[in-house]
């Protein structure tokens, strides 16, 4: 972008003013012996030209909407549509969450988000001896198709778009989705949402995991196989980063592990004969939103590049949908503190804001009593207005990548998309993530990146306000929300009686296909479906996928 | 010389959040405890055939999923119908303050909640609990 002469011309500006610097410095010297992001990345003390200079706008950069969408996925980014309000939210039974949407809803949401119990999660129904403290704790508790249509009620299928963060039974979640839809006249074609379905980083962070690696990787690509051709509107799977992080990972290990997820499942999409390019658009990410300002606004712009790279190089895609890297923000969870819980507004504004300057497509601010409960009515109204005061109020929408250029952002955009390329590259070596996994590579380096940090923040070396610096005596009871018992009752109450009225002749033959098709190649999706209309229950559908194909367990290390 | 104090870190219920217990266990193993970590997806059962098995001294459970309520109170109550009441069990998480008493009542001897530093734990198992 700078001819050698003007950077040659600068570097010499530079030098005499570095003299300057360090003139300055004996007298008043540097707070810190180093500046470094939260992911101890030494960042410099200034940024000039002659950081960038290998920097080329047409080929590193690009206009927004143009490869490789380093400045955004659209042409008219917010300024033609906001990025979409989804709140994540699930708790206690299928009634309180449908209350939540509508709530939601009625203030200015537009997507909904579903947040799943424990139980749910990990395959097992209500009445489990393992669901035991734990229904409808941390999200919403469903076992049948019965709860699921009660979850969507009154809300309008064909126009809302739903995200439902599930993953070892994702395949079924959406087959309850299709049923409800179908069931209110809304066709399989016309629905939108994500399912997360990402089981790379299950095993790699969030550890809700259940069979082993390859007959998940089987059921993801049967989803995905099925949606392209039969549910359009629908992202199949959302490659996450977000729990990567969670875990401790820093913002480089984040990138790069989820992209190198990505690679994986695009890649066992390929091996399964699909055209890349009828799948690939559907493709989705999420990313975390932590502390470190600029260094996550270059994680996502590095992340759009990458991708594009990748897509295009690697994996040969022609249509540019599948070279666009579409993302989800959450704010980041670990971040939020529980002593002085109202500073997390602030820090969740401030991530919001990072999230909107790195170019997302939806966002998920958290509430400020997150570190405590699932979110009040109170604290979630806070975080969503958070979200229409970036939007509506300050200004940043009004013009597209606006840091785009800055020397220091391109910088730490090049360094990001390094760092992360060294740890694909090195996965490659290792002959994908599969194998990585599988040798606990990821999950080595992100305990290591955990520890590092906690000892830091321990010693006082990284500030977090009101934990190791500017403490103070304070009344830690706020207003918490918390779940009745009463939840369970009715969730057991509510099986049991399916159980009892539905046709257990077509449990049966139902679950039989699922384990023929599971021993053999036919697509599961349309048994899936076919099963829970028959109100078969989720936990019976994963046990027999763990008869059929094992269970994955903790390998346990630290 | 006396026996190094052993620690039994522990994931309770189907909650995965393995972050922070990770964490604790490597910072306990570095402050001189032996330490032995379960994994994840325990039952109050398969922790305390571990405790016992291990003859731990004490039992560090980890909770970020809200189910503490039952899952904390039914792992002493097991060690006291293994006649095993003498491992000391504490525990921490996503835990609110509120719950802390209930808690105490069911005989879990201290909760350490988010932001606490690993040295609290330390210097707490390191005056409350002898090996045995």
């Amino acid at each position: 972008m700078f001819s050698p002469d003007k950077i040659h011309a600068v570097e010499a500006r530079n030098r005499s003013w570095d003299e300057l610097y360090v003139r300055a410095t004996a007298r008043n010297p540097e707070r810190l012996p180093a500046f470094t992001t939260v992911s101890n990345l030494e960042i410099g003390r200034l940024y000039t030209p002659a950081d960038i200079r290998a920097l080329d706008y047409q080929r590193d950069l690009g206009n927004p909407g143009e490869f490789p969408f380093t400045r955004g996925v659209q042409p008219t980014m917010y300024r033609g549509r906001l990025w979409t309000m989804r709140q994540f939210a699930g708790m206690g039974g299928a009634e309180d969450t449908n209350r939540r949407f509508h709530y939601l809803m009625e203030h200015g949401e537009t997507g909904l988000s579903t947040a799943f119990d424990m139980p749910t999660l990990m395959g097992y129904d209500s009445d489990s001896s393992m669901a035991r403290g734990e229904i409808g704790k941390c999200g919403v508790a469903i076992d049948t198709l019965a709860d699921m249509e009660i979850l969507f009620d009154r809300i309008p299928l064909d126009q809302v778009t739903t995200s439902m963060t599930i993953n070892p039974p994702a395949t079924i979640l959406l087959a309850m989705y299709i049923a409800v839809a179908e069931k209110n006249g809304v066709g399989r074609d016309q629905i939108g949402g994500t399912i997360q379905n990402d089981m790379l980083k299950e095993f790699i962070a969030q550890k809700t995991f259940m069979l082993p690696p390859e007959p998940s990787m089987r059921i993801i690509v049967d989803s995905v196989e099925f949606c392209t051709k039969e549910v359009p509107r629908w992202n199949t799977i959302s490659i996450s980063g977000y729990h990567i992080r969670e875990a401790g990972s820093t913002a480089a290990q984040e990138l790069a592990f989820t992209l190198a997820d990505g690679i994986g499942y695009v890649q066992a999409c390929i091996d399964r004969g699909l055209n890349v390019d009828d799948f690939a658009p559907r493709l989705s990410f999420f990313f975390n939103a932590h502390m470190d300002f600029f260094e996550e606004i270059a994680k996502y712009r590095a992340a759009r590049r990458i991708w594009a790279r990748v897509m295009r190089e690697r994996f040969h895609a022609r249509s540019e949908r599948s070279m666009m890297l579409r993302f989800h923000t959450q704010t980041a969870g670990c971040s939020l503190t529980a002593q002085q819980p109202y500073n997390n507004v602030v820090r969740t504004a401030y991530q919001g804001l990072s999230a909107v300057l790195g170019g997302t497509q939806s966002l998920h601010t958290n509430s400020l009593d997150e570190t405590l409960a699932l979110p009040t009515e109170h604290a979630v109204t806070i975080a969503l207005r958070t979200q229409q005061i970036i939007a509506e109020e300050i200004g940043v929408t009004n013009t597209i990548d606006p840091l785009g250029g800055s020397y220091f952002v391109e910088a730490l955009t090049d360094e990001m998309e390094r760092q992360a390329m060294d740890y694909i590259n090195k996965i490659d070596d290792m002959g994908g993530i599969l194998k990585a996994i599988e040798v606990g590579y990821p999950q080595h380096e992100i305990a290591d990146a955990a520890y590092t940090y906690q000892t830091q923040v321990d010693a006082g070396e990284k500030v977090v306000v009101g934990v190791n610096k500017y403490r103070m005596e304070e009344d830690l009871n706020i207003d918490l929300l918390r779940i009745d018992p009463e939840v369970e009752r009715r969730q057991l109450q509510r099986l049991e009686k399916i159980r009892a009225e539905r046709d257990s002749a077509r449990v049966q033959a139902c679950l039989q296909a699922i384990e023929d098709a599971s021993r053999g190649s036919d697509n599961l999706l349309p048994h899936l479906i076919e099963a829970v209309k028959n109100y078969v229950t989720q936990q019976e559908i994963c046990d027999t996928w763990r008869r059929v194909y094992g269970r994955y367990t903790d390998p346990g290390m630290f | 010389m006396e026996r190094k104090i052993k620690v039994l870190v522990a994931k309770p219920g189907l909650d995965g959040h393995d972050r922070g217990a990770k964490v604790v266990a490597r910072g306990l193993r570095d402050a001189g405890f032996e330490v032995v970590y379960t994994g994840l997806h325990q039952t109050p059962e398969q922790i305390v055939a571990t405790a016992v098995q291990e003859d731990v001294d004490v039992i560090g459970l980890s909770s970020l999923a809200g189910a503490h309520m039952y899952l904390f109170p039914r792992v002493v109550e097991l060690l006291h119908e293994q006649g095993a009441a003498d491992i000391v069990v504490f525990g921490g998480g996503i835990i609110p303050v509120e719950d802390a008493p209930a808690l105490a009542k069911a005989g879990v001897k201290a909760i350490f909640t988010p932001g606490s530093p690993v040295a609290e734990t330390v210097n707490w198992i390191r005056a409350n609990i002898r090996p045995s």
